[in-house]
């Protein structure tokens, strides 16, 4: 009905090769960008530090794994630690250089988790599947015991934690105690925004298709000409990046302070879980399995003792907790038996429905 | 110069010095490497089988011990709570095989092991909430396993063997056996064989797939049952274990994931290498090198030997 293209002509190459090329999937994207931004004026902090601040985040780690799982079918169960590389390179970088912009060091902070992706990216070129997975747990496990045992990536402070110190950004606190919700809000999310732009045009462009070639076939793709090395560690440091610069975000605009253990292998499995519900080889997924994963068990913990309490079921924290656990579980089941391919797949569907409506196809 | 040296020559001077402590930590890293292949051993059971990754294996040593500690807290005793958990992992595998396997059927393979995260994450809310999540005391005593241990004077010093841990490598070697007899010798183990090979000539010769998978998830699922007891009478039952579990993979790396003799040769490696390590290297570094120290040897494995020690040659065709 109003989701209609005809009348939509494209008469450029460029229009036709555009990301969006419906004008209703432009304008229905400026709308969610400007409700996103004007979700500052609700006052809600509660909302904005405790579900909007995290789920932008965590999308932004899942965008980091998708590209390297879902675009280049690498399974990494690595992506806790590189998320820390980046929180204790940015902690590193704004302590060594108090008077750089914090933008620039968070930015930057990515750069070195990248380094590390890299590194630890070289046995893709031998080994895939379950055993490059299993290679990825080395990263894991190694980096995480590096944030515990070299002190100098805490400036051997005695508590062995990391904490955001205060920074201004044109005189206004973004990080640290002082900075409001609403400001670390904005700040979030015009970084993440602005880097799903940039992985957007990546995975569209000559990047993201022999990515996509080497996923679908590694030796079918070097045989037209790609080179496997410098693609797959591209992914790597790519996908680290983005991994690192939302583990710098976790811990200076959302935890305010963090330990080693905020890094551990949970970590990695929970953002496994946001790509493959969300989508593998999705962008949009990747936002939708981020708000599944990190809200639902929110929603859950908040909706679950009114449901139960009338019947006379008290009931106690632990086992909501454990309620929640058994339900993200059988949720994960349910959502590969029904659509494999994630809510993304959904998401086509419901708009390949809306194109025909009324007719069914 | 120094640094060298502490790395190459000294650890060996320290061996060479002190037999005995070197034997101790020999024995320690055995009989880790036992149990870590009694781990392995489930993952390899249902890898074979089904081609399914299964990360679950892990939580489901954790959740088998539970069962039993808990029944037995529930008054029950411990040799009908043995029998009783052994039920319960059997209505486990028809249920996975029901709800989880059944309607998954060929899916790609990663979906698969998506699933088997969602069944550990689902075993671990259903564990804490009916045993709950305080670390139990494993039955050690009731279920006749042995206590105490034996002090052996060897090379000038005194060598100290568990009994427990004599008890676990017996009891591994006794389950390897029995598995590999049930393997090569049974109808039901070499329609097992079938289906690894390939699941439509199985199916064409009329081996019902659904029921092999109840059976390997069962097998997967006594197998968590046995090295949850032994793990558990060695520390205590909880849900801590499940990360230890995850040491199972360098070793199926090792040992190649399709490989029964492979899991065993994987798991004393990782065993041995880990607590040598930790012994000998790991002071250099600041100790608790053995979280990582046998991902890394399985890494650098990898990268000289893909297939692992062995598994089959991966032979890749367009």
């Amino acid at each position: 009905m109003f989701y209609r293209e005809a009348g939509q002509f494209k008469t450029t190459y460029a229009a036709d090769m555009a990301i969006f090329p419906l004008r209703e999937d432009r304008i229905g994207l400026a709308v969610i960008i400007v409700c996103a931004y004007a979700l500052v004026f609700t006052g809600n902090s509660f909302l904005l530090q405790a579900v909007m601040i995290p789920f932008l985040v965590f999308s932004l780690a899942a965008i980091g794994l998708n590209l390297l799982t879902g675009y280049t079918g690498l399974l990494s169960l690595g992506t806790g630690a590189f998320m820390g590389v980046g929180a204790y390179a940015c902690y590193k970088l704004t302590t060594a250089f108090p008077g750089l912009n914090i933008i620039i060091c968070i930015l930057a902070s990515g750069l070195f988790s990248a380094a590390i992706g890299v590194l630890f990216g070289l046995p893709s070129l031998r080994i895939k599947g379950f055993y490059l997975a299993v290679a990825t747990l080395a990263a894991q496990f190694f980096l995480q015991w590096c944030f515990i045992r070299v002190p100098w990536l805490v400036n051997y402070n005695v508590s062995g934690a990391i904490e955001a110190p205060l920074r201004t950004l044109f005189g206004v606190p973004i990080v640290g105690a002082t900075a409001t919700p609403e400001t670390r809000y904005l700040v979030v999310l015009t970084l993440v925004i602005g880097l799903t732009w940039v992985a957007s045009n990546i995975v569209h462009g000559r990047i993201g298709r022999a990515w996509m070639a080497v996923r679908d076939m590694d030796i079918a793709a070097e045989l037209i000409g790609i080179r496997l090395l410098r693609t797959k560690l591209l992914a790597f440091a790519v996908s680290s990046y983005y991994c690192g610069v939302a583990g710098a975000l976790l811990v200076f605009l959302w935890y305010g302070g963090a330990e080693y253990d905020v890094f551990n292998i949970n970590q990695s499995f929970f953002i496994l879980f946001m790509v493959i519900i969300g989508g593998l080889g999705s962008l949009i997924g990747s936002f939708m399995g981020a708000a599944l994963i990190f809200i639902l068990p929110i929603i859950l913990g908040m909706v679950m003792p009114a449901i139960l309490s009338p019947f006379g079921i008290g009931i106690t924290a632990a086992t909501v907790e454990h309620l929640r656990f058994m339900i993200v579980g059988a949720l994960i089941i349910f959502f590969l038996i029904v659509e494999p391919h994630g809510l993304a797949r959904l998401w086509q569907i419901g708009k390949q429905k809306l194109r025909v409506w009324p007719f069914p196809y | 110069m120094d640094m060298l040296y502490n790395v190459l020559i000294d650890p060996f001077v320290m061996m060479g010095s002190a037999p005995d402590l070197l034997i101790q930590t020999l024995w320690e890293g055995l009989v880790a490497g036992v149990l870590y292949a009694l781990i392995a051993l489930g993952f390899v059971l249902i890898f074979k089988a089904s081609g399914v990754f299964n990360f679950a294996q892990g939580i489901m040593v954790v959740f088998a011990a539970l069962t039993l500690v808990g029944l037995h807290e529930m008054g029950v005793p411990a040799l009908l709570a043995l029998i009783l958990t052994i039920g319960v992992m059997f209505i486990l595998a028809v249920t996975v095989e029901r709800v989880v396997l059944r309607p998954l059927v060929n899916q790609p393979d990663i979906i698969l092991f998506m699933a088997t995260f969602g069944l550990t994450y689902f075993l671990i809310g259903f564990g804490e909430l009916i045993f709950g999540g305080n670390p139990k005391q494993m039955i050690a005593q009731e279920l006749y396993l042995p206590q105490g241990s034996t002090d052996l004077d060897l090379f000038g010093g005194l060598v100290r063997f568990q009994h427990i841990d004599i008890a676990a490598a017996v009891i591994a070697s006794l389950i390897i056996a029995v598995l590999a007899v049930f393997f090569s010798k049974t109808r039901i183990g070499r329609a097992l064989r079938a289906v690894a090979d390939s699941h439509k000539a199985a199916l064409s010769v009329g081996i019902s797939l659904g029921q092999i998978w109840v059976i390997v998830w069962f097998a997967a699922g006594i197998v968590a049952l046995v090295a949850g007891i032994m793990w558990g009478a060695r520390s205590d039952v909880s849900f801590a274990l499940q990360i230890v579990a995850l040491k199972a993979l360098p070793v199926l790396i090792l040992g190649g994931f399709t490989s029964i003799p492979g899991a065993i040769v994987g798991g004393l490696i990782i065993g041995v290498s880990e607590k040598l390590g930790e012994f000998y290297w790991g002071g250099l570094v600041g100790g608790g090198i053995e979280t990582w120290l046998a991902y890394i040897i399985a890494l650098l494995f990898l990268l000289y030997r893909p297939q692992g020690l062995f598994g089959e040659r991966i032979i890749e065709r367009i």
